[in-house]
């Protein structure tokens, strides 16, 4: 098999384990962008799906959004990105944010509202504040779906921060892209299976953290 | 520079040839991931134990960017528009498979019922009952898949110009022209939004029997979820 041997020379070459072109240290850099990019997306997001999907209103506008921003091509708004702010870091946030907003948002908003009704209204009844049944009763009910939300923008944007290295910085992008212009066949192909190892890594973190902040009554309900 | 439409000639192409090279190359996938998943989803339904590990598989193949895959395909395909179309089925795959899935699952029983009662034989009951239900959550699928496939196209400049409208990007860096850039962002943009909007209308003209206000129904509809797009994304990394 051609591409299993590519990735068994690219993991047994010891020049790949340590400098700054080592997978350590592109690992790490990866890690930084889709931590940086999803934390923006995070933060933007759940406030507006949170509060849009407590009162039921704004579906149609975040449709919108979502459709508009998905519509956005990554890839034409990083070069547009760089030749309108230049090279740095920002140029890949804006991209990489606007690919992650359109799960989190849309997600946070449907699971807020599909939050069984009979709980909330209790809560309204016992004289609970609004922000207090949005984050005691409704948060926990709809934690799964967030994170679900959460995990599917994280996967996208820890497979799409490849194309931080088109525009010269680092992350594992910088084994597919050097790889490219190389000709170098086993570069690309070790670095996307450490992007795919990432990815799995992702989804594993997430199902480690639903294990640990999901309610065991939510949980076995759902 | 008022020439926005202006195309380069090293692209050898008009603006209106750009997209009907972008509608092609990102279309073609979509409909060859539709293909496959169908009969895919059918099998799923049909043998439980098969959905989960064809799950895992998409998944893993999900997480695989798509420039990378573009690459390792060259070995095989060359730097031609097989190889960008390859990895967009692919996507699309991903993305329907769950969603077709869950949309047979959620089939009433009583409704599969009444149709054996009728005398349906397994093929026309899920052609005539299963597949017409399962419209709306497959269009949403299709909406997801046709817009991240359009907007993926561009990434196959990298490969030897082959993205199409993305191929205006690479000219905006190597003539210093920002314009050419703007023009390929936004035009991808507006043909994302209209494919949306066609396929939108393809399923209100194929669903006759839904309100069209049905979405602005009462609030907390729990379970309407022939919008929501996402989540049927989301689904696939379940």
């Amino acid at each position: 098999m051609n591409v299993l041997n590519f990735i068994q020379a690219f993991f047994s070459d010891g020049s790949h384990w340590h400098g700054y072109d080592g997978i350590p240290t592109r690992v790490a850099e990866h890690i930084q962008y889709s931590l940086q990019a999803l934390a923006i997306a995070a933060a933007i997001g759940l406030p507006i799906g949170l509060v849009t999907g407590h009162y039921g209103r704004g579906g149609n506008t975040l449709a919108l959004v979502a459709t508009g921003s998905r519509s956005l091509p990554t890839f034409g708004l990083l070069v547009l990105m760089v030749t309108w702010l230049g090279f740095g870091l920002t140029p890949v946030m804006i991209p990489l944010v606007v690919l992650a907003i359109p799960p989190v948002l849309v997600t946070t908003y449907e699971a807020v509202r599909s939050v069984d009704p009979s709980p909330v209204d209790a809560a309204r009844g016992m004289g609970m504040h609004e922000s207090r049944i949005l984050f005691q009763v409704e948060l926990p009910g709809a934690l799964p779906l967030i994170l679900g939300g959460l995990r599917s923008a994280a996967i996208q944007i820890v497979s799409t921060a490849t194309i931080a290295a088109y525009v010269g910085l680092g992350g594992l992008g910088r084994y597919i892209i050097d790889g490219l212009y190389q000709r170098n066949y086993e570069k690309v192909v070790g670095g996307a299976t450490l992007v795919a190892l990432m990815a799995l890594v992702t989804i594993g973190v997430f199902w480690a953290i639903s294990r640990i902040t999901v309610s065991p009554g939510v949980r076995r309900s759902g | 520079m008022n020439g926005f439409f202006h195309i380069p000639s090293d692209l050898q192409n008009s603006y209106f040839g750009l997209i009907g090279l972008h509608l092609r190359e990102a279309l073609i996938p979509v409909l060859a991931g539709l293909v496959v998943s169908l009969p895919l989803a059918q099998l799923c339904v049909r043998f439980r134990w098969l959905y989960p590990p064809v799950l895992w598989v998409t998944t893993v193949l999900y997480a695989i960017p798509s420039l990378a895959f573009f690459v390792v395909l060259i070995d095989y395909t060359g730097m031609s528009e097989t190889t960008v179309m390859i990895p967009l089925s692919v996507y699309s795959l991903v993305v329907l498979l769950p969603a077709i899935v869950d949309a047979v699952r959620s089939v009433p029983q009583e409704t599969l019922a009444a149709a054996t009662a009728m005398g349906f034989g397994p093929v026309r009951r899920y052609l005539h009952v299963q597949l017409p239900i399962a419209v709306p959550a497959i269009i949403a699928g299709l909406r997801v898949a046709t817009v991240s496939s359009i907007s993926l196209v561009s990434v196959g400049m990298l490969i030897g110009n082959q993205g199409a409208l993305g191929n205006l990007l690479h000219d905006a860096s190597i003539y210093n022209r920002p314009v050419y850039a703007v023009n390929s962002v936004v035009t991808t943009a507006v043909l994302a939004i209209l494919v949306d909007a066609v396929l939108v209308l393809i399923r209100v003209l194929l669903t006759p029997w839904m309100p069209s206000g049905a979405r602005r129904g009462g609030r907390k509809a729990a379970g309407n979820r022939t919008d929501a797009a996402v989540p049927a994304l989301e689904e696939a990394a379940r």
